[in-house]
């Protein structure tokens, strides 16, 4: 077999990728533009103005300050309930197991315009104000998923003898939890949970279903496309976005990379 | 003396599986006994409530004369080694040997060396620093044995930890394992379904099937005087003659056992037609049809080997057929 790329696939895959990452260069680049009312190509002149205004507005910190609490409780919760929930379905056979298993995983497939709708009406019902907890509940819901994910998979690949093993050699449930099944699992819950974080920091639909008042900053920068004061200002932000989604998913990729060979080596 | 192992009555139901049925049981200290059964008689079930990690559901397990029924894993005095290593991947060889040391509380400089003298014992002398990903089958299993004598157990429970092992590596640790045994005179309590690893390395086996054991006693006792049916056609693939043709061959009416190297072709009592042959090596074996009634007979190397469709008669000597008067099945 031939393992060199034809040309005609190298000129194939440089525009597929070209086409996927220059509109967000296109952004990066608007936010050094001296326009501020409409996009214009080229850009009339740059800029590092745009930096300094959106430092100075308190909507943005506003709306990054409550993305970054929401992503991190509902992160946290997804860790704790995702684990908890793998670890039950992967360690006990009981009844109604691959039912609850489908179940966890179903909020992800679910379109956000069902969650969204279906999390209002049950607050609404339920008489629960909106706040940030209800956001963060609507968060959570899909947040569980990736930590039940990335955890069971792990549990899968972990042979249910190590823990019979560090239990064999003296060591109690604590014991067991802290030096064993916790030093196996912890790269998947790093993984698990910064792809949570990044999912929950740039949600938009059920956000808008569940906030009330409040604004996300994803939120916050649909309703600022509209608005035709200080564009660059969502440019700016949108670069602060893909930096703080984009390195933590690249994190997560790096540490579940090559772990196969960790956990469960048997025979 | 105090048995190591005691078990009374012990049972162990999954749902309506009886995986362990009402055994009675006791295994001497500095015993190397051996449990026997195909896969899913209850012999590993029995090694895990030994070790802990399962519950009786009915029926007592005293280890050493004490009462371990409700005893937990991480309170009794036996180790095991799994039949997957089950090494911890995250942590070095050394850090494995010295997981119990580490766990108990012992200090660094103490472990480090109690771990590096388990793994002299087992001949990976300068392994501590490797990951369990990086040896052999072989030397995992070692790792393994190290980690749990490092724990100097009464009890060593090993569930069929040459089953992953070629041939050729396989004979060899089963000629360290015994060797082991008798230097550190203590009880090993050995999981296999191979007759002949069983009846190589015991001193006693217990035969099981399907929840029960069959018979217990020496290799010899369950090679040469099978009790039931099962053991005598489990342990060595014995012939099984049905009670009928046994009270008309000597009037006693029961089931008997006869081994197939124990069959002369020539001259005796049966007669039949040869319907199979198989070359194995150093024999040829060949199946008899006497009568509806199947015998196995095993002719040595050199030997004359009837062909297929041949008539023959079968003999053998007084004391090959051993008749099994206790069997009800």
């Amino acid at each position: 077999m031939n393992s060199k790329a034809s040309l005609g696939l190298k000129i194939a895959a440089i525009g597929g990728l070209l086409f996927l990452h220059l509109p967000i260069l296109l952004i990066f680049v608007y936010a050094f533009t001296t326009e501020d009312k409409s996009y214009q190509w080229p850009p009339p002149g740059l800029t590092f103005q745009w930096f300094e205004v959106t430092w100075n507005r308190p909507d943005v910190w506003q709306a990054l300050g409550l993305s970054l609490r929401v992503a991190c409780v509902s992160t946290l919760i997804a860790l704790v309930l995702g684990t908890l929930c793998a670890a039950a379905v992967a360690r006990s056979r009981f009844f109604g197991r691959e039912a609850i298993s489908l179940l966890v995983i179903l909020p992800i497939a679910l379109p956000g315009i069902i969650t969204g709708i279906s999390l209002r009406s049950a607050f609404n019902i339920a008489d629960i104000p909106f706040s940030t907890w209800t956001i963060i509940l609507g968060h959570a819901t899909f947040c569980i998923v990736v930590v039940y994910n990335n955890a069971a998979a792990r549990f899968r690949r972990t042979s249910a003898s190590l823990i019979e093993a560090s239990m064999d050699l003296g060591a109690t449930y604590w014991q067991t939890l802290r030096f064993v099944i916790m030093p196996n699992i912890a790269t998947a819950l790093l993984a698990g949970g910064m792809l949570a974080f990044a999912l929950s920091f740039d949600e938009v639909i059920v956000t808008t279903f569940t906030a009330g008042q409040q604004q996300t900053l994803p939120i916050w920068m649909l309703e600022e496309l509209v608005r035709p004061r200080q564009r660059p200002v969502t440019n700016v932000v949108a670069m602060v976005v893909v930096l703080v989604t984009f390195l933590p998913i690249l994190a997560a990729y790096y540490l579940t990379r090559g772990t196969d060979t960790v956990a469960g080596q048997g025979k | 003396m105090t048995a190591a192992i005691s078990f009374k009555g012990l049972s162990r139901h999954f749902g309506d599986v009886r995986a362990v049925d009402s055994v009675d049981l006791e295994i001497g200290a500095g015993e190397f006994f051996v449990l026997l059964g195909p896969s899913g008689s209850g012999k590993t079930t029995c090694l895990r409530l030994i070790a802990g990690f399962e519950r009786p559901t009915a029926g007592r397990i005293w280890i050493f004369g004490e009462d371990a029924t409700a005893a937990p894993p991480y309170r009794r005095p036996v180790n095991t080694v799994f039949q997957d290593y089950a090494l911890f991947p995250h942590l070095n060889v050394r850090d494995n040997v010295a997981y119990g040391l580490m766990v108990r509380g012992d200090a660094k400089a103490a472990r480090r060396k109690s771990a590096d003298e388990a793994l002299a014992l087992v001949a990976l002398d300068g392994f501590g620093d490797r990951k369990p990903s990086e040896l052999s089958g072989g030397q995992r299993q070692r790792v393994a044995l190290a980690r749990a004598l490092v724990m100097q157990p009464k009890v060593l429970l090993l569930d069929e930890p040459l089953g992953a092992l070629d041939l050729k590596l396989r004979e060899q640790m089963q000629g360290e394992l015994k060797t082991l045994q008798r230097q550190l005179g203590i009880a090993f309590v050995f999981v296999t379904h191979d007759q002949g690893e069983a009846l190589s390395m015991g001193d006693r086996v217990a035969v099981f099937d399907k929840g029960r054991i069959q018979q217990v006693g020496s290799p010899e006792d369950v090679y040469d005087r099978p009790e039931t049916p099962f053991v005598a056609d489990f342990v060595g693939a014995s012939n099984v003659l049905s009670a009928d043709m046994v009270h008309d061959l000597v009037g006693r009416n029961a089931p008997a056992s006869l081994r197939p190297e124990a069959i002369r072709i020539g001259f005796g009592p049966l007669a039949g037609v040869v319907h199979a042959r198989a070359f194995l090596g150093s024999a040829t074996r060949i199946e008899v049809d006497c009568d509806g009634q199947k015998l196995k007979v095993l002719i040595p190397k050199g030997g004359e080997v009837p062909q297929m469709g041949d008539s023959v008669t079968l003999g053998w000597s007084e004391g090959a057929l051993h008749i099994m008067d206790s069997a009800n099945g």
